[in-house]
């Protein structure tokens, strides 16, 4: 089970957690006018990396922030938690 | 009875006390301290079970956890509790245990005739043997292979033991109290560092208990008692037995597994049976010591034949003697320790060492005791059938190939010594690699993973004084890097006999025209000749040969095996053993009873169950509950004899008629405050948002990003800046973390909060036409003429001095109004509602009758917005906006979405107009059409219409509104049911919906 630093907690562990997916992903504008093959990327197409993975976690049963957690995928190696909407590094 | 096999004054159970337990059906006496493995030695028993694979007779291999053979079935308190270790498992007045694997006994088995069709359980039988002729695979090889497999009967009943889950925090856990655990553990403790010792044994101390040793002026034994004495007095120290970590996963958590009641009759009072503890720890030492490898010869799997070191624990810490004539078979010093413990009792070994020469001080004490030794010499093979009786042995070459001077003697048992394997699970399930050790011809750790260290013998040191040096040293670095503290303690002196170096031979080579089994894994019968065949039939890797072989499976998952395993498998292949590499340890370690890994969450305690605050009343008046999600909601109310139907059908036709009232608290509710909260709203549902007025409700669709339904519910604009959101029971949740999600990530920008406030207000709908007049007399102070509370409207008010808030939306179709309170007046309020409504002929209603309500009003819910459908299939194209961008509207002109085969929304009623349409039920066109028969769409809800009184569902079919119409058939294969059915509008009753503006 892993332990989450959640930037407005502390060390958690992650059963307080649920998974978001990845954090890269970026929601198209409202309103503007894009191609289906974006709009598809968008809702569909995730990169399932072996290694560093920005994914977002929901601390539903903590402070309900979502956070950003860069993690390895491979050796469940947590480098950085960011808030929502702090700067990646 | 008396024990012939128990010593006098040895050992370390309690002599004041003895204990009468039953195996087998025959009564036996121990001594509290016993397990059943020393107990029933004590009495001479060797025999108590049958090999998985050939049934050939099982006794005691081991000691401890690493036990192949002595798999017993546990009867306490009317249960059943299978794969129980008989080297493990203490023994307790009444205990009953009995062999597996046998039939109709241990002492004569049927089975035992496996051991002669040998030729047909070769390596990977069960790819071979019952193969041919197909047929016979289902009637005649399954029910043989699964009556003979596993060990042992599970329980059926519900198990009433409690088993509980304990989360702990600590800087360092120590998994194991012998030397180096102990050491460590003192260190850091001493050190100002939070421990949690663990042991799996009932007595602390490990090899400390049986080895002859001296630390600081003292035994092993009491320099134990003193450090766990002090241990135990310190604040910062949890110290405890009967416990076994066995499994270390991710960022250091490890789970480990206390018995509690195991070794007692009966579970005590106000403590559960076993508790399962996940521990995080900042830092681990591993001192789980290390194993004895058997050495491999002929027979080897005979009763009598066991590890030396489980013969001198039987001696030292149980005051049992394993035999009288016992023969040591050893390649290394160990085995000379257990020949002078039963020179020291008064018996004669025999000791054969493989090694032609060797010198040390504890060979040199065997001499002078004067033990007879072997130089040079190897077990060939041991005779008899459920116990050993003799032994063919030999004097080996030295290039260890050939055997000479093969002569019988006599012995009633073996016990083998092939040097010691570190015990490196839990290292490797933390991620570490491992290292071959030559010295030792065995697997250590290699560099760290997580933070975690290794110990003592479980690191491969095998002399005590280091190992306590070291064990010093790496408690206080660890304890340092977390307190900061430096307070050091003095390292005691050790005094021990030096060994000399072991031979690395572990196999003894057939003689010509012999064809012995040779056991490596003991569990499960596989042989040298196993391997051999495996990789002549092309298996390579170590894991393929373990899965073809089953070297290494089941319940003791090759403790005693693996290493003889990847000698005999890298000698055949030329290889060295780290070239083969071995199969990987995945946790646990040992097993973990089902039970444990569960804990507290059995039956209704398996989720939270949630009750509105009007619960006990709907008890009162006999309501049928039903899960909805995590809550708990009348389904029906029962009068007399009345079943659902019946129930549901008066319930219903009442609202219809009159008036009734339902428990709607456990809706979602979520308030929406903030500036922006219009805007937000407006993104967040498919329909328009930004110009409702203060004051009123209004029905909206949220979709998710690809274009399916989420959820749909009401939301009231309170006032300027708060709304009042509701989402449907099941999806409460989900709405609240959607809407998370996009506050806090999508647009920041916007200034709204969102918070669930589904537990602070009770909600009561009343519906029917009787329900104006209930509510005129419930606020007689409020205008709730259709001008003054119109259709989505909303209204504060006092209902009998307590504030409610009314909002006049409806779900049944009827004129209708849902009433909140704050939760504490829920009940108040839903008693007033009954009383007042008296004069109105109120009832209240369960979700089956909401359901029917809604059915038949073609409302959508659940059934149809089943993460499937978009609003345009749920006849919710009216509430998709043109104008404005919303989640998911990009994908709602996805081609598949605007296909003309897109299952739309109907309604369907049976010809006959009697038969029910189950729910799931198949549309066709032709029920007789060769199958698989092209459908149309599903039945998604159904109901009896109360008002027509005849079947009517709900459908999602292709084509949906032109169909209507249409005579289809709905087909139920589960139900086995064709009913002829018209197709007919989803809104069947009231479809200009009059009645809910009336």
């Amino acid at each position: 089970m892993l332990y989450i630093n959640c930037p407005h907690c502390g060390l958690r562990s992650q059963n307080e957690f649920a998974y978001g997916g990845d954090a890269t992903v970026k929601r198209p504008e409202l309103n503007k006018e894009i191609s289906d093959q974006e709009w598809d990327n968008f809702v569909y197409l995730r990169k399932s990396p072996r290694g560093k993975h920005l994914e977002l976690w929901h601390h539903i049963s903590g402070c309900r922030q979502w956070i950003k957690v860069e993690r390895d995928t491979s050796t469940h190696e947590i480098f950085k938690t960011y808030k929502a909407n702090e700067a990646i590094e | 009875m008396s024990q012939d096999f128990r010593l006098d004054n040895v050992g370390m159970v309690n002599r004041e006390k003895k204990i009468s337990f039953k195996f087998n059906g025959k009564k036996y006496f121990g001594f509290e301290g016993d397990t059943i493995a020393s107990a029933l030695i004590a009495n001479g028993v060797h025999l108590v079970g049958r090999s998985f694979k050939y049934h050939r007779p099982r006794g005691f291999f081991g000691v401890g956890v690493d036990e192949p053979y002595a798999i017993l079935q546990l009867d306490r308190n009317n249960e059943r509790d299978p794969n129980i270790r008989a080297t493990e498992q203490e023994i307790f007045e009444g205990l009953e245990v009995k062999s597996v694997n046998c039939w109709p006994s241990v002492n004569f088995d049927i089975g035992a005739i496996n051991n002669f069709l040998k030729m047909f359980f070769p390596a990977g039988f069960y790819y071979k043997t019952f193969m041919w002729p197909p047929s016979f695979w289902y009637k005649i090889y399954e029910p043989f292979i699964r009556m003979a497999a596993g060990f042992g009967e599970a329980s059926i009943k519900h198990d009433k033991e409690r088993y509980e889950h304990k989360y702990e925090y600590c800087d360092l856990l120590i998994t194991g109290s012998g030397p180096s655990g102990l050491a460590s553990a003192y260190a850091a403790a001493k050190n100002g560092a939070r421990v949690i010792l663990a042991e799996d044994k009932p007595r602390f101390g490990g090899s400390l208990l049986t080895s002859d040793v001296n630390i600081g002026n003292q035994t092993g034994v009491e320099w134990t008692e003193k450090i766990i004495a002090e241990l135990k007095s310190m604040p910062n120290v949890v110290v405890k037995n009967r416990s076994q970590v066995f499994g270390y996963y991710d960022h250091n958590m490890l789970v480990m597994s206390e018995r509690i009641s195991d070794h007692l009759p009966k579970t005590q009072e106000y403590l559960p049976k076993q508790r399962l503890w996940y521990i995080r720890a900042n830092e681990v030492l591993i001192s789980s010591g290390s194993i004895e490898r058997p050495l491999v010869f002929g027979n080897n799997d005979t009763p009598g034949v066991m590890l030396s070191s489980a013969a001198k624990e039987y001696m030292k810490v149980y005051g049992v003697l394993v035999g009288k004539k016992p023969l040591i078979f050893t390649n290394n010093d160990s085995g000379y320790e257990t020949a002078i413990e039963f020179k020291k009792n008064g018996v004669n070994p025999i000791i054969l060492d493989t090694r032609s020469n060797p010198s040390s001080d504890i060979i040199t004490e065997a001499k002078n005791l004067n033990i007879e030794i072997k130089f040079s010499y190897v077990v060939v093979a041991a005779k008899g059938y459920k116990k050993v009786k003799s032994a063919d042995i030999a004097k080996i070459s030295d290039d260890k190939k050939e055997l000479f001077n093969i002569e019988n003697i006599k012995c009633d048992c073996i016990c083998v010594s092939g040097f010691w394997t570190p015990s490196i699970h839990l290292a490797s399930q933390s991620g570490n690699k491992s290292k071959f050790n030559e010295k030792i011809d065995a697997f250590v750790p290699d560099k760290s993973k997580q933070q975690e260290n290794t110990i003592g013998s479980a690191n491969g040191i095998f002399t005590l004084e280091e190992t306590i040096k070291d064990a010093f040293d790496k408690g206080f670095d660890v304890s340092n890097k977390i307190t900061e503290k430096n307070n050091k303690v003095s390292v005691p002196t050790v005094v021990e006999k030096k060994s000399t170096d072991h031979d690395k031979f572990w196999c003894v080579p057939l003689p010509k025209g012999k064809s012995y089994k040779r056991f490596l894994d003991f569990q499960n019968d596989v042989a040298v000749s196993d391997i051999e065949l495996a990789l002549r039939e092309g298996f390579r890797s170590i894991e393929h040969v373990k899965r073809y072989t089953t070297l290494g499976m089941a319940t003791d998952q090759g403790k005693t095996s693996n290493l003889n395993g990847l000698q005999l498998v890298s000698d055949i292949e030329n290889k060295v053993v780290p070239q083969v590499g071995h199969t990987t340890f995945r946790p646990p370690y040992t097993p973990v009873s089902i039970g444990a890994i569960v804990g507290r969450e059995v039956g209704k305690h398996s989720k939270p169950t949630r009750k509105s605050p009007m619960h006990s009343w709907h008890e009162k008046n006999n309501a049928v509950f039903v899960d909805a999600g995590v809550w708990l909601r009348p389904r029906y109310y029962k009068q007399g004899n009345e079943g659902l139907f019946e129930a549901s059908k008066r319930e219903a036709k009442n609202v219809r008629q009159n008036v009734g009232v339902c428990d709607v608290t456990t809706l979602g509710k979520i308030d929406v405050k903030g500036p922006d909260a219009a805007e937000f709203l407006n993104r967040v549902y498919t329909n328009a948002w930004l110009k409702l007025p203060v004051g009123k409700a209004r029905y909206g669709v949220m979709l998710r990003e690809d274009g399916i339904v989420m959820d749909d519910g009401t939301t009231t604009r309170i006032s300027e800046n708060h709304y009042h959101m509701t989402t449907t029971t099941a999806q409460a949740a989900n709405v609240l973390s959607h809407l998370e999600y996009y506050l806090q990530l999508v647009w920041p920008e916007l200034n709204v909060n969102v918070v669930s406030t589904t537990e602070q207000w009770a909600g009561a709908a009343i519906a029917g036409p009787n329900s104006r007049k209930l509510l005129m007399k419930l606020f007689p102070n409020l205008d709730v003429s259709n001008e003054g509370l119109p259709f989505m409207g909303y209204k504060e008010a006092d209902l009998f001095e307590v504030p409610a808030k009314i909002y006049r939306i409806s779900f049944s179709g009827e004129l209708a109004y849902e009433i909140n309170v704050e939760s504490d007046n829920g009940y108040f309020m839903w008693e007033k509602i009954m009383e007042v409504g008296q004069e109105f002929k109120i009832q209240p209603y369960g979700t089956e009758a909401l359901s029917t309500l809604r059915i038949e009003m073609g409302h959508v819910a659940g059934s149809e917005l089943d993460g499937r459908t978009i609003p345009y299939d749920a006849s919710l194209e009216g509430l998709v906006s043109k104008k404005k961008d919303f989640i998911g509207k990009r994908s709602l002109n996805r081609s598949a979405f605007i296909s003309k085969d897109r299952e739309k929304l109907v309604g369907v009623v049976p010809i006959d107009k009697t038969t029910s349409i189950p729910e799931g039920s198949y549309i066709v066109k032709d029920p007789k059409a060769k199958l698989p028969n092209p459908k149309l769409g599903h039945v998604s809800a159904s109901c009896w219409s109360v008002e027509y009184d005849n079947p009517f569902s709900l459908a999602i079919i292709k084509d949906g509104k032109n169909m209507i119409g249409q005579k289809l058939f709905a087909m139920s294969p589960l139900k086995n049911k064709t009913i002829p059915v018209e197709i007919v509008s989803s809104h069947y009753v009231d479809p200009e919906g009059k009645r809910v503006r009336s």
